[in-house]
């Protein structure tokens, strides 16, 4: 039955339909943008939408390597347990070679270096976990997720590891200090975003990324090295993951059991809001950003306003999901 | 002759600006065969689906028992007994042969399903078709003949008046085609309106009571069948009389381009040699699953293998598809829908998806691509409506000549072609043919399998047989036909070996 209202409604007008698709995000996000002015004059000043993008920025950085990892029919639920786990390690770290180099720059930058190897560690195991011993992506990433969370916690003994103050004073600007009056963490998702962008539009690895999960066996055939594309995408969002941390430890300057808790469904959400199929097979980076955006406007907006209380954030983030899934569903018929 | 049970009156269909049926007559009685032929993309599959219930006519009416009828969908159709499969099964894969049969219509005991009295129902249907399936097996596990028998299966477990069968043929082997065809005059014989397309005119002749010929979507002919010869039927097919369709044959060259020695692929393929000369086109015959494929992919690197492969004098590594590729082979996939295109992706995707690397160093060059995808469209006359459309929706003769186009786009020097012509129009397939000769003319090794007879004997110069994963035989020339062919293939005495090397 399905397969007939299907096929019906195959035959009419589908290149009009896909357009108002692709730019469906695009108008939710200004209608967000004209609510939010119209509740609250104080939305478009210059703190807010600072402080909005700023705190958007390390789920965005995230956001975009899942979209090559979902564009390439994986997923991976383990970023922010695994993001909670490289914040704590690159803490202790630090904290350790305070002891011993006092606090300086080159602290910093064995901090950062560690916390973008770490990522890219452990993306790689995600990556070697499901196309080297072929056990689903959703079951391995399941399973890394408990064990980051798990160590992060063990590692904190159930508490809070915490940056040196003096370090946290030294370290603090890369969060909260800019160029030009843009703060760096929105400098940063922007161009990890615009580059994105470049790489899946405009460079093998994205049509790759993208025929390997419209269709595995047609890009075998094809002579690409599928586990090595799908390896790959798995190491890239670790390292973005690592990336993220070090955009978010100069923020707080700790991390606890609670750090990263429900970014993995924050980013995949905003990977399928901006337009990516959840099954693979296309995918769109500028899509994820406004997919970013969308999200923690509601969150911001919400707390601007009386009008909804704050604490059904969660509930309006899960009918906008939901409601992005089913537009793309009609899509996918149309095509 | 019966009424009509079902028919059409001047129906029109467009999809969006396109118009595809113009005004097409057509009348199904009741007892008889009816085929439906036509060049790819002539509105034999639009014309089937307006019946079935899945698309409305934009014009036009339909006519059930005399009466004018409109479907809401195919389970409307279907619930009068209308019922079309389709060339690809809609099987459930995971679930058993009665649970597909029953798929939606399960029979209940009360508020529980009766496993018990659909397995026999299911098995009584199936022993009907002589058809040996057991009826608990995984739908994944039986062979693909088998499976169009559970489709039939499931057509009769209602009320069936009408069966409309997409290609049903295109899938099988010859011997599998001999139980379909007596399986559907039974059918006829209990009152049936059957229609079916096929591309093979020879089978048209034999089976069917009636043809009807579109083209370009429209009806030009409908003949009974003892009225028409099968070069009247291409004839009106293509509108013009068609001259012969294979070509001449090229003579091989003596420069060996490829040496096959004792592969085997565990299970598979055991103990497969071969030598493929310079301008040589190279047949390899045998029945679907003797291991054909399972060979052209192994010495092309998509199976793990052990043995030789030599190309050009070097040794191919196995398990390599990148590095046949760059070395001058490949292959070209029988399964075009799974394994050959992106189906939602559109042409110039497709075309360069294995040679990325040489459409610029880091960006893709989208400029060279788009000039590529020109070419490609003007050399292998691919018809596309849309360039960016998705392949999917080109018809199968079109998609056949873009992946033609994208495995031929690394200029190999080898080129493995399994079924070349699988579901497509006479038209095409003689383009095909020409485009096969003319490489080897050019000085291309080219083998080629098919499960089509006349095409094997036409176009290749040498042929070899398996049979349950061995080289039974190697035919040449004048014995290349189809008796040894057949009798080889069914695993009936070997030539001698010193011709098989």
């Amino acid at each position: 039955m399905t397969m007939a209202t299907a096929s019906k409604t195959n035959s009419q007008g589908a290149g009009r339909k896909i357009n108002l698709q692709v730019i469906g995000p695009v108008v939710a996000l200004i209608a967000l943008i004209l609510i939010g002015m119209a509740l609250n004059s104080n939305f478009l000043s210059y703190a807010n939408i600072t402080n909005v993008l700023a705190r958007s920025a390390f789920i965005g950085i995230i956001a975009v390597g899942m979209t090559f990892v979902i564009t390439a029919g994986g997923l991976d639920l383990s970023v922010g347990s695994m993001a909670a786990f490289v914040a704590g390690l690159m803490i202790l770290t630090m904290n350790t070679l305070t002891e011993s180099m006092g606090v300086t720059l080159p602290v910093i930058l064995l901090g950062v270096a560690l916390a973008l190897a770490a990522g890219l560690i452990a993306g790689i195991i995600n990556g070697v976990l499901i196309t080297r011993v072929g056990i689903e992506a959703f079951i391995v990433t399941l399973g890394t997720m408990g064990i980051y969370r798990s160590l992060i916690t063990w590692l904190a003994d159930g508490g809070t590891l915490s940056l040196g103050f003096e370090m946290r004073e030294l370290y603090r600007p890369v969060y909260y200090g800019g160029i030009a009056g843009i703060s760096w963490p929105i400098i940063a998702f922007a161009v990890v975003a615009i580059i994105g962008e470049i790489v899946m539009r405009h460079t093998a690895f994205g049509r790759h990324c993208a025929a390997i999960g419209s269709n595995e066996r047609v890009a075998r055939y094809s002579s690409i090295a599928v586990l090595k594309v799908r390896l790959a995408t798995y190491a890239l969002l670790g390292l973005l993951v690592g990336f993220a941390v070090v955009m978010y430890v100069p923020r707080l300057g700790s991390a606890s059991a609670s750090t990263g808790l429900l970014w993995e469904l924050e980013a995949i959400a905003a990977v399928i809001i901006g337009g990516t199929l959840l099954k693979g097979g296309f995918g769109r980076v500028w899509g994820t950003v406004v997919g970013v955006l969308i999200l923690s406007l509601i969150g911001n907006i919400l707390n601007l306003t009386d009008f909804v209380s704050p604490y059904l954030n969660g509930a309006i983030q899960g009918a906008v999901i939901i409601l992005a899934v089913v537009m793309q569903r009609k899509s996918a018929s149309d095509r | 002759m019966a009424d009509p049970i079902l028919a059409l009156r001047g129906v029109d269909k467009s999809f969006g600006p396109v118009q595809v049926l113009h005004g097409v007559d057509f009348e199904l009685c009741p007892g008889e065969i009816h085929a439906l032929i036509g060049e790819n993309g002539a509105g034999k599959s639009t014309t089937m689906k307006i019946i079935a219930g899945y698309y409305d006519a934009t014009a036009g009416e339909t006519l059930w028992q005399g009466k004018p009828i409109s479907f809401q969908s195919s389970d409307d159709a279907e619930a009068l007994g209308i019922v079309m499969i389709h060339q690809e099964f809609n099987l459930a894969e995971h679930l058993g042969v009665d649970q597909n049969v029953f798929l939606g219509r399960e029979l209940k005991r009360g508020w529980r399903l009766d496993h018990k009295a659909m397995r026999a129902r299911t098995s009584e249907l199936l022993e009907r078709l002589e058809c040996n399936v057991d009826p608990s097996a995984q739908v994944s596990q039986i062979s693909v003949p088998s499976k169009q028998m559970v489709e039939i299966a499931k057509a009769l477990s209602r009320d069936l008046r009408v069966l409309i069968m997409d290609e049903p043929t295109a899938v099988l082997t010859e011997r599998d085609c001999e139980i379909l065809f007596r399986q559907i005059e039974r059918l006829r014989d209990e009152g049936v309106a059957l229609l079916y397309t096929s591309h093979k005119l020879s089978e048209v002749k034999r089976v069917c009571d009636r043809v009807t010929v579109l083209r370009d979507g429209a009806m030009v002919r409908s003949e009974m069948v003892a009225d028409i010869s099968e070069d009247e039927m291409a004839a009106a097919m293509v509108g013009r009389e068609l001259s012969d369709l294979y070509p001449a044959k090229a003579v091989p060259q003596n420069e060996v381009m490829l040496e096959v020695e004792g592969l085997s692929v565990p299970g598979l393929i055991e103990d497969a040699s071969l030598t493929l000369r310079r301008g040589e086109v190279l047949g390899i015959g045998g029945l679907v699953g003797s291991g054909r494929t399972e060979l052209a992919e192994a010495i092309a690197g998509l199976r793990p293998r052990t043995g030789e492969v030599r190309l050009m004098g070097e040794e191919l590594p196995a398990g390599e598809v990148r590095t046949a590729m760059e070395r001058g082979l490949v292959y070209l996939t029988e399964d075009r829908k799974n394994a050959g295109l992106l189906l939602d992706k559109g042409a110039r995707e497709n075309l360069t998806l294995a040679l990325l690397d040489r459409f610029g160093k880091v960006l893709i060059d989208r400029k060279a691509e788009e000039a590529a995808l020109d070419r490609a469209i003007e050399e292998f006359a691919i018809r596309i409506p849309e360039r960016g459309m998705p392949v999917g929706n080109l018809s199968g003769g079109n998609q056949q000549k873009l992946l033609l186009a994208k495995t031929l786009l690394s200029e190999p020097q080898v080129i493995l072609i399994d079924e070349p012509t699988r579901g497509i129009d006479i038209g095409t397939k003689q383009q095909i043919y020409g485009l096969i000769s003319r490489l080897a003319a050019e000085g291309h090794a080219i083998i080629v399998i098919s499960s089509e007879m006349p095409e094997l004997i036409g176009i290749v110069s040498r042929a070899l047989v398996m049979h349950d994963g061995r080289v039974v035989g190697a035919l040449e020339g004048d014995d290349v036909n189809e008796g040894s062919i057949v009798r080889l293939a069914m695993g009936l005495g070997e030539t001698s070996k010193e011709a098989v090397a």
